[in-house]
């Protein structure tokens, strides 16, 4: 294991994201607390509760998922998009290092810094409604699987992009409107009859409840089934790097 | 064994259907300067891509220093340095982190004072605090050398090193280049500029079309292909070669001035004694007498031109 590499790979990540601290920090601050602001009392006004918690507190889960998803795709797509659109890959690609050492460090850097996201997220939410965590243990795995998984996703979509507007897509068209009809702002038991069957299709709908779930105790599907889901989008992901990296598709060709 | 790298039947097609590389055969001997010579396109840089593992060959096998690149890819790069032919760095890093990153990559310790000496080889240590974006293009240059030397390469590959470089820094690359050889470090460079080859290499291997068409010492390369002429500037102006050299292969200039001969080092056709003989015989007298070698540029283009 060529862990000097893992690591020298790991600290330019996240020496990147030290260098842009304003967009990597600052920024979700700023956009939480406007959820707060137009989701929490405005919207929450009316709401008042579901499933016996105050509305601003039942939106932190999906929120914090929202950022994590997202943060981690973008993390993981541009860090191995950007040395394969300057160039610089090529590097990567003489260096005497394996293709799980290189997913460990990038997806790993990606990983990390939407962790620690997530975790200002849940800070900054603390500042505006009561918080309570009834299952910290799983509430910390349930952040790191997904934070792995979707890093691991937005990984594959920056080996597989050819332009930044590729790289884009994949988060634009699909992971957004996904993670808005998961139920970060609702519980999927307020939707009409069909639209309740139709949802349980959208896999972020898991990862929500799941994580909720080790917040309040309250779930829309069972926690097993959250966990399970999790875990085969995992074992998705991991299949298709595998395969990439057998076949050398998009990087060596 | 005496060759450090050894490359033998590489096949490359690439998915578009192009060949690229057909059977590639070809030794690099340990601590030489060897130049691979060709035109653009003619597969220079594809064959080191396969060498230093970014590109996966078709077929054949490549071996360094005895490790196969393929069963045994971490030794085999491990020795290995590259400077590729375009200046491709990560903009945003300084060049103090970007060399030991580079370092840190290829699975060596941290050594502050080797890095500290590679930069300052390389007239780099003024700028080790800024950002790569902020180099001139010769920096660049230089910063590019520096990574791939900053893990102590027993290899080092030079894609193309002074394309659009300037004189004063073709010069540094060249004593730097030296200096390696000293140490023992092999080098391999591609150029398309014949007198890089020329002034450096020890072998000079020519490639085009995806095919060796030759390797051999530059000095017999030189003896072999080379031609060298003689230039007679003549006291009166001739109007016509006279009848008693019609035996050489003379070529007079347009204002009759000056008379050129044309020979081969190692024929045995009538030097350039016995001309000189003859020339006095025929009462033709000269002013001035000059010789040159052909360059190997001349013989390259000679090589290309017998191609089918």
């Amino acid at each position: 294991m060529n862990l000097r590499a893992v690591w020298a790979i790991y600290r330019v990540e996240m020496a990147r994201a030290f260098r842009t601290v304003l967009q990597s920090i600052i920024s979700p601050v700023i956009s939480t607390s406007l959820y707060f602001v137009v989701f929490g009392s405005a919207i929450g006004s009316r709401i008042t509760e579901i499933d016996g918690i105050g509305y601003g507190a039942f939106i932190v889960p999906g929120l914090m998922m929202l950022s994590l998803l997202t943060q981690s795709i973008s993390n993981a797509s541009f860090a191995i998009y950007f040395p394969k659109f300057v160039g610089s890959i090529y590097e990567l690609l003489s260096a005497p290092v394996s293709y799980l050492e290189i997913i460990i460090a990038y997806v790993g850097g990606a990983a990390t810094k939407s962790i620690m996201l997530g975790l200002i997220i849940l800070a900054t939410a603390s500042l505006f409604v009561p918080l309570r965590i009834e299952h910290p243990f799983w509430m910390i795995a349930f952040l790191v699987l997904t934070a792995v998984t979707f890093s691991l996703f937005g990984f594959i979509i920056g080996i597989w992009a050819k332009s930044f507007e590729q790289l884009q897509l994949v988060p634009l068209l699909i992971v957004t409107p996904l993670t808005f009809l998961g139920g970060s702002f609702y519980s999927i038991n307020m939707l009409p009859g069909i639209w309740k069957t139709i949802t349980l299709l959208n896999p972020v709908v898991y990862l929500i409840s799941g994580f909720r779930w080790s917040f309040y105790g309250k779930a829309d599907v069972s926690v097993g089934v959250s966990l399970g889901m999790t875990l085969v989008f995992l074992a998705v992901c991991i299949a298709i790097v595998a395969w990439i990296f057998r076949t050398g598709y998009r990087l060596r060709n | 064994m005496s060759s450090i790298i050894s490359i033998s039947g590489v096949t490359k097609t690439y998915a578009t259907g192009f060949k690229a590389l057909k059977e590639i055969n070809l030794d690099i001997e340990r601590g030489e300067i060897f130049a691979l010579l060709g035109p653009n396109g003619a597969g220079k840089t594809t064959l080191i891509s396969i060498v230093c593992g970014i590109v996966n060959r078709s077929s054949g096998s490549v071996t360094v220093d005895g490790h196969d690149i393929g069963k045994n890819y971490r030794a085999a790069r491990s020795l290995i340095g590259l400077v590729p032919q375009e200046l491709t760095i990560d903009a945003f890093e300084t060049v103090w982190a970007t060399v030991n990153y580079s370092r840190g990559l290829f699975g060596k310790a941290p050594n502050k004072d080797f890095v500290e000496k590679v930069l300052k080889d390389l007239s780099l240590w003024d700028k080790k605090d800024a950002k790569a974006i902020t180099l001139s293009g010769g920096m660049k240059r230089r910063l590019m050398i520096a990574k791939a030397l900053s893990h102590e390469p027993r290899v080092l590959f030079l894609d193309e090193p002074t394309a659009g470089v300037d004189v004063e820094l073709r010069q540094d690359m060249w004593a730097m280049v030296r200096r390696l050889r000293e140490d023992g470090v092999t080098i391999i460079l591609t150029t398309h500029y014949i007198e890089e080859a020329e002034a450096m290499a020890d072998r000079v291997g020519v490639i085009n079309r995806g095919e060796i068409i030759l390797v051999e010492g530059k000095a017999e390369l030189m003896r072999k292909l080379g031609r060298k002429q003689m230039t007679l500037e003549l006291r009166a102006p001739l109007g016509a070669i006279p009848d008693g050299l019609s035996r050489y292969a003379l070529e007079l200039s347009a204002d009759g001035s000056e008379l050129t001969y044309t020979y081969d080092n190692q024929s045995d056709r009538p030097g350039v004694a016995s001309l000189i003989r003859d020339l006095e015989a025929a009462g033709l007298q000269f002013r001035d007498l000059d010789t040159k070698n052909s360059s190997l540029e001349e013989i390259f283009v000679s090589l290309l031109r017998q191609e089918p």
